[in-house]
C-alpha cells in the first residue's frame, strides 16, 4: 500500500531565498508527524505546496499514490486533505455556518440550503465533540472558538490527511490539551496528521515521528522515544539551546509604574478590567498570568494609552499619564511590545530599517531637524539585523516579507533600543521558534538587569514562571493574587487562573 | 427587529410625505414620482455594478465610462442598423468588455484599481467624443408598456407599472442580484472573496476567476444603465451624456451599504429629489437659475457621503490585489 502523502524532492525558491530545498516527506495513515523548524525554515511553504496554495518549482507530491496538480487547492481538498492555517482563514463578518460551508455549499435548486447547512454543522460538531454555535458571527467569538471553527472546517470533508499549521499558538493550556486529544483520536481513527508547532512538549506528547527542517532543507527524522526536548531544539537550531532561562536575583528598586483602580471596557463595551491595582518596581519582571480573554489585553492597551480608561489612572514615577494617547505614554517612558505584531507592531509595507526606528524616527540620530538621516537609519538597521539575527536577505526588504519570529525580533529590537524605564511585553514569544524564544527571553532579562521595570503578559504559564520575579494572576478582569515567583506553585497558580481561589 | 428603527423611520417619513403631496395634487404628484422612478433606474443599475465589483473586492470607478461608451454604442448601432435590439446587444457586449479590461488590469496585472478605473473613464470620454456624429436618429425608443391590471392602480400604477422594457429588465436584475448575493453559493463566495480572499482561496474557491466573472458581468449591467439612457429615457446621445451618474452611483452604493435593495432605495430618493426640483422649476414656485437645480444631484451626493462616512463598513479586501497562497 502506498503512503498517504508522499513528497519527493520539492524545491521552492523565492527572490533571494530558497524556502524548500529538495525536501522529501512521507506520511502514513494513522500517523502524527510533527514538522519542526525555526521560523523561516520552510515548514509553512512545504505544507502550502501540499495543499495546492503555492506552486513548487520542482519535485512531486502524491496523495494516496497519485500526483497532485500544483496549485489546485480544490482538487487537493476533494482528495481528502484538510488544512488548519496559521492565520485563521475565516471571514470575520460571516457566521460560523457560512464559513464552514464556503466552497462546498449544500444546495436546494440554485439556493443555499440553510437548514441542511445548519444540521450538517451540528452533526459535525457532535461527531468530533467540538461544540460551536452555527449562527454566531466569527468576529464576535474568542480566538479559541475561532480555532475550533477552523478545525471543523478542515474536518468537514471526510479527511484522510489533516495538516495543522501552528494550531496551538493562540490557545490556552486547557484548549491545547483538548486539541491534542482530538488529534490523537483522529490519528487512531486512521487519519494521517502533519503538525507544525513550536511547542516541544506538544511534539513529545502527541507525535509519532518528528521531521526537522532547517534553512529549507530536511535535516533529520526522529521520534519522541529516541530524543527529548533539548535534543529536538538542538536539531532545529543546529546548536544546543538552553531551554531554562538563567536568571539572577532581581535588584528591585523603587516603584516606577503604578496602576490604580483601572477599569477598562473591551471592544464589545463590556467591562473587562474591573479595578486593577499594580505597582511595578525598577529592575523586576512582573508577570501577568491568566487564561486569555480575562482582561489582559485590555489592561495592556489601557496602560499604553491605546484604549480608553473608564476609571483609574496609570502613573509613571508618580506622574499620571494621558488617557488614549499612545504617543504621550511612550514619551512618558513606556515601551510596548504589542500582542498583535501585525496590527500594532509593524508597518508591513515599510522596510525593516524604517520599522526599526518607528519609535525614534523624529529624534537624533535618525533625524536632523525635519530631515531624516537615511545613513544613520541604514547603519542602525544593519547593526540590529546582525545583533538580533533577523533572517532576511537585506535590512531594506519590507517587514511584511519576514517570517513571524523574525517580525517579532524587529519589534523587540525596536522597543528595547530606547531603554525606557518601563517595558510592557505582551505575548512576546507568540508564534516564535525556540531559538528566537531563547533570544527574546535573554533580551527581557537583560533589560531588567539594566534597570527597566518589565511588565510581562503571557498566556504561556511556563514563560511567566521562568522569567518573572513576581507573578500577578488575572481572572475575570481582576488580579486574584500577586505571588513571589520563589513561592510560585503551578497548581496554585492554575487554580487562581481558573478563578477558584482568592 | 425594532419597529421604530432608523430605517423604518425613514420609510415612515417617505410615506407620510408622499401621502401629503398626493392629497394636495394627485396628478402632479403621480407624474413627479413616475419621473423620479425613471431618473432613479440608471442610478440604481449603475450602483449594482459597484456592488457586484466591490463585493468581490474590486473597486470600479469606471462605471461612468462604461455607461458612457455603452450609451454611445447603443445609440449609434441602433441608428446604423435601425434596430434598437441590435443596439442594445452591442452595448451590453461593449460594457462587458469594459469590465473584462478592468479585470485584466486589476486582477491579472494587479494594478491600482483607482487608476484602472480612471483609464476606462478616459477611454470612454475620448472614444465617444472622437466618434460622435451629429444629427443621427434612432427609429424609436423602448416604448412604455402598461402592465395589465396593475397599471390601473391609482398612483402606484403609473409610477411602477408603466415603463419601457429596459426598466422592467433593470428591476428584475436588481431583485435577482439581491437574492443571489444573500442566498446562493455564488453570493456567499463573492462576499467571502471581497472580505477575506485567502479564506475563499483555502476553501478551494478561485479568487481570480470569481473576480473576473463578476467584474465582467457587472460591466454588462453598467451597459444596460447606459443603454437605458440613450434608448429609453432620452432617445439621443450627446457628448458627456452620462453627466457623472456613474460616480453618483458609487455614493448610492455606499449609502445603501453595498446591499442592492439599499442602493435601490437610495437611488429612488435621488431620482425623486431631482424630479421634484424639475417640477418646482416648471411651476416657477422658486425662481432660481437652472444651473442651481442642475447641481442638486452633486450636492446631494456630497451630503449623503458626508452623512454615511465612517458609519459604513466596506468589504474588507476592497481594492487589494490578491496573490494565491498569500494565506
Amino acid at each position: 500500500m502506498s503512503a498517504l502523502l508522499e513528497v519527493t524532492g520539492v524545491t521552492k525558491r523565492y527572490p533571494g531565498v530558497v524556502a524548500n530545498d529538495n525536501v522529501s516527506l512521507t506520511v502514513n495513515a494513522g500517523e502524527v508527524v510533527a514538522l519542526l523548524g525555526e521560523n523561516g525554515a520552510g515548514k509553512s511553504t512545504l505544507l502550502k505546496a501540499v495543499f495546492g496554495l503555492i506552486k513548487p518549482d520542482s519535485g512531486e507530491i502524491k496523495i494516496g499514490g497519485t500526483p497532485i496538480v500544483f496549485g489546485d487547492t480544490a482538487g487537493v481538498i476533494s482528495r481528502g486533505v484538510g488544512m488548519v492555517h496559521q492565520h485563521f482563514q475565516l471571514v470575520p463578518v460571516m457566521t460560523v455556518a457560512e464559513n464552514l460551508i464556503l466552497g462546498d455549499e449544500p444546495k436546494r435548486g440554485i439556493f443555499i440550503n440553510q437548514r441542511a447547512a445548519h444540521d450538517e454543522i451540528i452533526a459535525l460538531s457532535k461527531r468530533y465533540g467540538l461544540e460551536v454555535d452555527p449562527d454566531a458571527v466569527i468576529e464576535d467569538l474568542p480566538v479559541g472558538m475561532q480555532q475550533r471553527v477552523e478545525i471543523l472546517k478542515a474536518l468537514r470533508k471526510d479527511v484522510k490527511l489533516l495538516i495543522l499549521d501552528e494550531p496551538t499558538a493562540v490557545l490556552t493550556p486547557q484548549e491545547i490539551d483538548e486539541l491534542l486529544v482530538v488529534i490523537r483520536n483522529l490519528a487512531n481513527s486512521g487519519v494521517g496528521i502533519v503538525l507544525i508547532t513550536h511547542k516541544l512538549h506538544e511534539v513529545m506528547a502527541v507525535a509519532d515521528r518528528v521531521v526537522v527542517l532547517r534553512g529549507g532543507k530536511l535535516v533529520g527524522t526522529t521520534s519522541p522515544k529516541e530524543t527529548d526536548e533539548a535534543g529536538l531544539a538542538q536539531m532545529m537550531v543546529g546548536r544546543s539551546v538552553v531551554l531554562q532561562v538563567n536568571r539572577t536575583e532581581a535588584k528591585r528598586g523603587g516603584v516606577v509604574l503604578e496602576v490604580k483602580g483601572l477599569q477598562v471596557r473591551d471592544d464589545r463595551k463590556i467591562l473587562s478590567v474591573k479595578g486593577v491595582d499594580l505597582a511595578l518596581h525598577k529592575g523586576e519582571i512582573l508577570g501577568v498570568a491568566g487564561v486569555e480573554g480575562n482582561g489582559q489585553r485590555e489592561l495592556v492597551e489601557a496602560i499604553c494609552g491605546m484604549r480608553h480608561r473608564e476609571a483609574g489612572e496609570v502613573l509613571i514615577n508618580g506622574v499620571a499619564t494621558k488617557d488614549m494617547h499612545p504617543h504621550a505614554v511612550h514619551e512618558a517612558g513606556i515601551s510596548h511590545i504589542p500582542e498583535d505584531r501585525e496590527k500594532h507592531g509593524l508597518v508591513s509595507n515599510y522596510s525593516i530599517a524604517d520599522n526599526l526606528v518607528l519609535n525614534q524616527f523624529d529624534q537624533a540620530p535618525f533625524a536632523k531637524g525635519w530631515i531624516r538621516d537615511l545613513n544613520e537609519i541604514a547603519k542602525n538597521a544593519i547593526a540590529t539585523v546582525a545583533k538580533f539575527d533577523i533572517r532576511t536577505p537585506s535590512a531594506f526588504n519590507t517587514a511584511g516579507s519576514l517570517s513571524g519570529g523574525n517580525k517579532q525580533k524587529v519589534v523587540v529590537a525596536r522597543e528595547l533600543s530606547e531603554e525606557l524605564p518601563v517595558l510592557v511585553a505582551a505575548q512576546p514569544t507568540r508564534g516564535v521558534d525556540v531559538g528566537s524564544i531563547e533570544f527574546i527571553h535573554n533580551q527581557l532579562i537583560s533589560a531588567r538587569d539594566k534597570g527597566a521595570a518589565v511588565l510581562l503578559v503571557s498566556a504561556e504559564l511556563d514563560e511567566i514562571l521562568s522569567l518573572s520575579d513576581r507573578i500577578a494572576v488575572m481572572s475575570d478582569g481582576k488580579i486574584m493574587a500577586i505571588v513571589d515567583s520563589k513561592d510560585a506553585d503551578r497548581n496554585y497558580i492554575g487554580r487562581l487562573m481558573a478563578g477558584l481561589d482568592k | 427587529m425594532k419597529l421604530l428603527s432608523k430605517r423604518n423611520s425613514y420609510f415612515l417619513f417617505a410615506i407620510l410625505a408622499t401621502a401629503f403631496f398626493y392629497s394636495k395634487d394627485g396628478d402632479v404628484t403621480t407624474s413627479v414620482y413616475a419621473t423620479g422612478a425613471a431618473f432613479a433606474l440608471p442610478l440604481a443599475l449603475a450602483a449594482m455594478v459597484g456592488i457586484m465589483c466591490e463585493r468581490t473586492g474590486i473597486v470600479n470607478i469606471g462605471i461612468e465610462g462604461t455607461m458612457l461608451l455603452s450609451a454611445f454604442v447603443a445609440f449609434f448601432v441602433s441608428s446604423l442598423t435601425q434596430n434598437i435590439i441590435i443596439g442594445l446587444i452591442c452595448a451590453v457586449f461593449t460594457g462587458s468588455m469594459m469590465g473584462l479590461i478592468l479585470a485584466v488590469m486589476a486582477v491579472s496585472w494587479r494594478m491600482d484599481q483607482i487608476i484602472a478605473g480612471t483609464i476606462l473613464n478616459i477611454l470612454a470620454t475620448g472614444l465617444t467624443s472622437f466618434l460622435y456624429v451629429q444629427g443621427r436618429t434612432i427609429p424609436s425608443v423602448f416604448q412604455a408598456i402598461e402592465v395589465p391590471v396593475l397599471s390601473k392602480i391609482p398612483f402606484f400604477g403609473p409610477v411602477l407599472f408603466i415603463h419601457g422594457a429596459l426598466t422592467f429588465l433593470g428591476i428584475a436584475i436588481i431583485l435577482a442580484l439581491y437574492v443571489a448575493i444573500y442566498h446562493t453559493s455564488w453570493g456567499l463566495r463573492s462576499r467571502a472573496v471581497g472580505e477575506h480572499p485567502s479564506s475563499a482561496d483555502t476553501a478551494g474557491v478561485s479568487v481570480a476567476r470569481l473576480r473576473y466573472i463578476n467584474v465582467t458581468i457587472a460591466g454588462g449591467i453598467g451597459a444596460l444603465a447606459g443603454a437605458y439612457l440613450s434608448l429609453e429615457l432620452v432617445g439621443s446621445f450627446e457628448r458627456g451624456f452620462t453627466a457623472g451618474k456613474g460616480f453618483t452611483a458609487l455614493a448610492l452604493m455606499i449609502f445603501g451599504r453595498w446591499n442592492p435593495l439599499g442602493a435601490l432605495a437610495a437611488a429612488l430618493f435621488f431620482g425623486l429629489a431631482q424630479a421634484y426640483a424639475n417640477q418646482l422649476m416648471i411651476d416657477q414656485v422658486v425662481n432660481i437659475p437652472s444651473q442651481f437645480t442642475a447641481i442638486l444631484p452633486y450636492v446631494m451626493t456630497i451630503v449623503v457621503l458626508a452623512i454615511s462616512a465612517g458609519k459604513v463598513r466596506p468589504p474588507a479586501a476592497e481594492g487589494q490585489p490578491y496573490e494565491k497562497g498569500q494565506a
